[in-house]
């Protein structure tokens, strides 16, 4: 079976939590939140996931599927206690991110009376310095691959040094997947890298579309492949109504 | 004992203009949308509106109502951005303090435990800190002496919270998923107004116990308003409207649309207003046919 862009990253996403173990997968945006499920039905077996709202589905169900049977109940109020509590691991949106992994939700321009003010900060900043983060952006652009972003949502790897060991033990980011490819920050100093392009992308594509330097090491390999049966998992089980092509276009 | 039974009038004659006031549910979900449009419609003004913020942030922002918004977002869910809101930032008409969520839940912790501050890590590193100067940070006087960020007790002045039932004497209880965070709220004020869809008598408030989310001790008022979560999702009773959201939202987005819609669901009371709704959708369901 050949897969479509959307499924490279829904796989792609899924990867993001690898080795997490028994820990809470939380999840923003179609592609994320089916990777998250498919992690639990696939290699994490330990995840939890939930039902998009407050419930933990005792199984992984269909993207936007009712709940059906619960092992867990978690209000916004014990969702955010768990930010601090740490067994967590957060894949975020963003609408600008630099080299250091700060990212944007909140407001582009300039804050005090920006030009398109957007969500808030939400919970970014508890996130980024309580959880290990990860960030699925489905439309790679130099407007999200930015020099520096316009408020710091979501705390990058230069801003975790500043504060020191003790405030930013707990930070952590792990990977950006986009639609191009997969980055992650495992360099000296915390510096995006390309972990890997998406059968179809050049890295000069990547390059082109971020805009700042991205760390680039040597030959820079495909992302894998879905697994047939992570491949039947997305179409027959987790999103049979395709809405990851909406997300990500064939 | 006597009840605490008020009218909407009532509950919005009793607020000053340049209070703080805490509204809960979260986004567009359970907020007391009877009571915001009753303020839309008073002369009060110089608010500063406390919040996980929804369509009760952008009506106030609308209406001229708000002196600062203290929130993490403000968003409709299922719209992700709240129009009157953003044209509000972006005309430079509000102040904002612009929290975490948990550093925000913290805040009214420390408020409802009567605490100056709480300590957290959530808001270190982040712009958070840089635009909100006044915050302040702590270090830990035990031997980790660890620097966490103070967030200050937001203290209320007045909270509304909207129930799914309540009984006369002013419990509060949610059928829903989620509590969110109104039992802080209430706890949070000097006093709190609860909204509900249905009143009860006393002992009446029927399912599990840990569904009573706010004791009569911090009740001020309470006001029975069918619908009064519209078009917000409201337990199980009323999920979103989500045609007449994006019906306000796209509304809202448009100076000249906005008109036409704050003529026709926002000049009369309450009343009017679920008419009007309830007109509006008829229309809607006559177009489809």
């Amino acid at each position: 079976m050949s897969a479509t862009r959307a499924e490279i990253c829904v796989v792609a996403c899924a990867e993001a939590w690898r080795g997490d173990g028994e820990i809470l997968a939380a999840a923003m945006g179609t592609c994320s939140i089916l990777g998250a499920r498919l992690a639990r039905l696939t290699f994490e077996p330990g995840l939890l996931t939930t039902d998009g709202g407050a419930m933990l589905t005792a199984e992984p169900v269909p993207f936007g599927a009712p709940a059906g049977p619960v092992e867990g109940w978690m209000p916004f109020r014990d969702h955010l206690w768990l930010v601090q509590n740490g067994r967590r691991h957060v894949m975020m949106g963003a609408s600008q991110i630099d080299r250091y992994g700060n990212s944007n939700i909140s407001a582009v321009g300039a804050w005090e009376r920006p030009t398109s003010q957007l969500l808030g900060v939400r919970g970014a900043p508890g996130n980024t310095i309580c959880n290990p983060t990860s960030y699925w952006i489905p439309r790679h652009s130099t407007r999200v691959f930015v020099p520096k972003v316009d408020m710091v949502s979501g705390v990058g790897y230069d801003r975790a040094a500043e504060l020191g060991p003790a405030a930013s033990r707990f930070h952590g980011l792990g990977r950006v997947v986009t639609d191009l490819g997969v980055f992650d920050f495992g360099t000296a100093d915390g510096a995006m890298r390309l972990l890997s392009i998406h059968p179809g992308v050049t890295v000069e594509q990547v390059a082109a579309a971020t805009g700042f330097d991205l760390v680039i090491d040597g030959d820079v390999p495909e992302t894998r492949q879905p697994t047939d049966e992570e491949l039947r998992l997305i179409r027959e089980v987790l999103d049979p109504r395709s809405l990851r092509d909406r997300e990500v276009r064939a | 004992m006597t009840t605490k039974i008020m009218t909407i009038e009532e509950i919005v004659g009793s607020l000053e203009s340049g209070m703080t006031i805490g509204i809960g549910g979260w986004g567009s979900r359970r907020k007391p949308m009877a009571l915001v449009r009753a303020i839309y419609r008073s002369s009060l003004d110089d608010l500063t509106i406390v919040s996980y913020g929804g369509a009760d942030v952008g009506l106030l922002c609308a209406a001229g109502k708000v002196r600062k918004v203290i929130a993490p977002f403000v968003t409709l869910d299922s719209v992700p951005l709240e129009p009157h809101f953003r044209a509000a930032r972006q005309n430079g008409t509000i102040e904002f303090a612009e929290y975490d969520e948990g550093m925000f839940m913290f805040g009214l912790l420390a408020a409802a435990h009567r605490l100056p501050f709480l300590p957290t890590r959530a808001g270190l590193g982040s712009d958070v800190t840089r635009v909100n100067p006044d915050l302040r940070t702590v270090r830990s006087p035990y031997d980790d002496q660890e620097e966490l960020l103070a967030v200050p007790a937001l203290a209320l002045d007045v909270a509304l919270v909207h129930m799914d039932r309540a009984d006369t004497r002013g419990n509060g209880q949610y059928l829903g998923p989620d509590p969110y965070m109104d039992d802080l709220f209430a706890k949070a004020a000097g006093r709190c107004y609860v909204s509900c869809e249905r009143l009860v008598d006393p002992g009446k408030l029927d399912g599990p116990p840990q569904t009573l989310l706010v004791s009569r001790m911090h009740t001020a008022g309470v006001v029975e308003t069918p619908n009064g979560g519209h078009f917000t999702d409201c337990g199980p009773d009323r999920t979103r409207d989500e045609a007449f959201q994006r019906h306000y939202a796209s509304s809202a987005a448009d100076p000249e649309a906005w008109t036409a819609f704050a003529d026709r669901f926002l000049s009369g009371d309450e009343t009017a207003y679920q008419e009007a709704v309830q007109r509006w959708h008829e229309e809607q369901e006559g177009k489809a046919r």
